[in-house]
């Protein structure tokens, strides 16, 4: 199955909106809760940091009977030292962000936390394409 | 103890009744959003004083039943109605968050 969401710039409004669907179909699916948990968490994570840092992107996700694969691919500033990004608590968020209570530099540790695959590919200037892979067995 | 019983013990307001009979295991309050992604649990309430709509989103994703908006904190209309849609409890308290956590500890320790 594949579902592609798409990403609008700072809109904060519809955040969860991908998670929240594919959400829905992994539990009609009769997927385990806590495969269930693991995706939405880092589908969600990855989300915000599109809609946070980039100027727009793509979700697309394919679930078949062994792996979800998320990719979260977006048109933005990339990332200059993406060990700096992997660090928990390290975050080039706005003020505006902060304020939310996003930018505490946990997204990406939460992705990694909750995925068995992470790839980043990113490019200055360019953006910022996120491959997550959960394994369901 | 369900979140019936936490309203009436803590006396709170209730802006979206959902999940009345649904058992609460504990609490988790934080203001950091991704810090309640990682961390907090199904079946917890989540304490904040965060007001806006991705607060419900988180919820839902996290099978959160019961939000509880401290120091009598107004949410924004859009949450408001997503908590309608998500069916999530969404509960105000007029005390701060430390005397939130501190009654509710209390009651589900």
């Amino acid at each position: 199955m594949h579902y592609t969401f798409t990403i609008e710039r700072g809109n904060f409004t519809d955040a969860g909106q991908a998670s929240s669907s594919v959400k829905r179909t992994l539990k009609q699916l009769g997927v385990d809760p806590a495969n269930i948990k693991r995706t939405v968490v880092a589908l969600f994570e990855a989300e915000i940091n599109a809609i946070a840092h980039a100027y727009g992107g793509t979700i697309d996700v394919d679930i078949d009977e062994g792996k979800i694969v998320m990719v979260v691919a977006d048109q933005g500033p990339g990332i200059p030292n993406l060990d700096l990004a992997m660090q928990e608590g390290w975050s080039t968020a706005s003020a505006k962000v902060r304020e939310m209570g996003y930018g505490a530099g946990m997204g990406l540790p939460n992705i990694k936390k909750n995925t068995d695959d992470l790839k980043i590919d990113t490019e200055v200037g360019v953006g910022t394409t996120v491959t997550m892979t959960v394994y369901l067995v | 103890m369900t979140v019936k019983e936490i309203i009436d013990r803590l006396g709170l307001q209730c802006l979206n009744e959902a999940n009345l009979e649904e058992e609460v295991t504990g609490a988790y309050a934080s203001d950091l959003l991704s810090d309640v992604m990682g961390n907090a649990r199904s079946g917890q309430i989540w304490i904040t004083m965060q007001t806006h709509k991705n607060v419900t989103a988180i919820a839902s994703l996290k099978d959160i039943p019961a939000v509880i908006l401290v120091r009598s904190g107004v949410p924004d209309a859009d949450m408001l109605a997503h908590a309608q849609d998500e069916d999530i409890c969404l509960l105000v308290s007029q005390d701060a968050a430390f005397e939130v956590c501190g009654k509710l500890y209390e009651l589900i320790k």
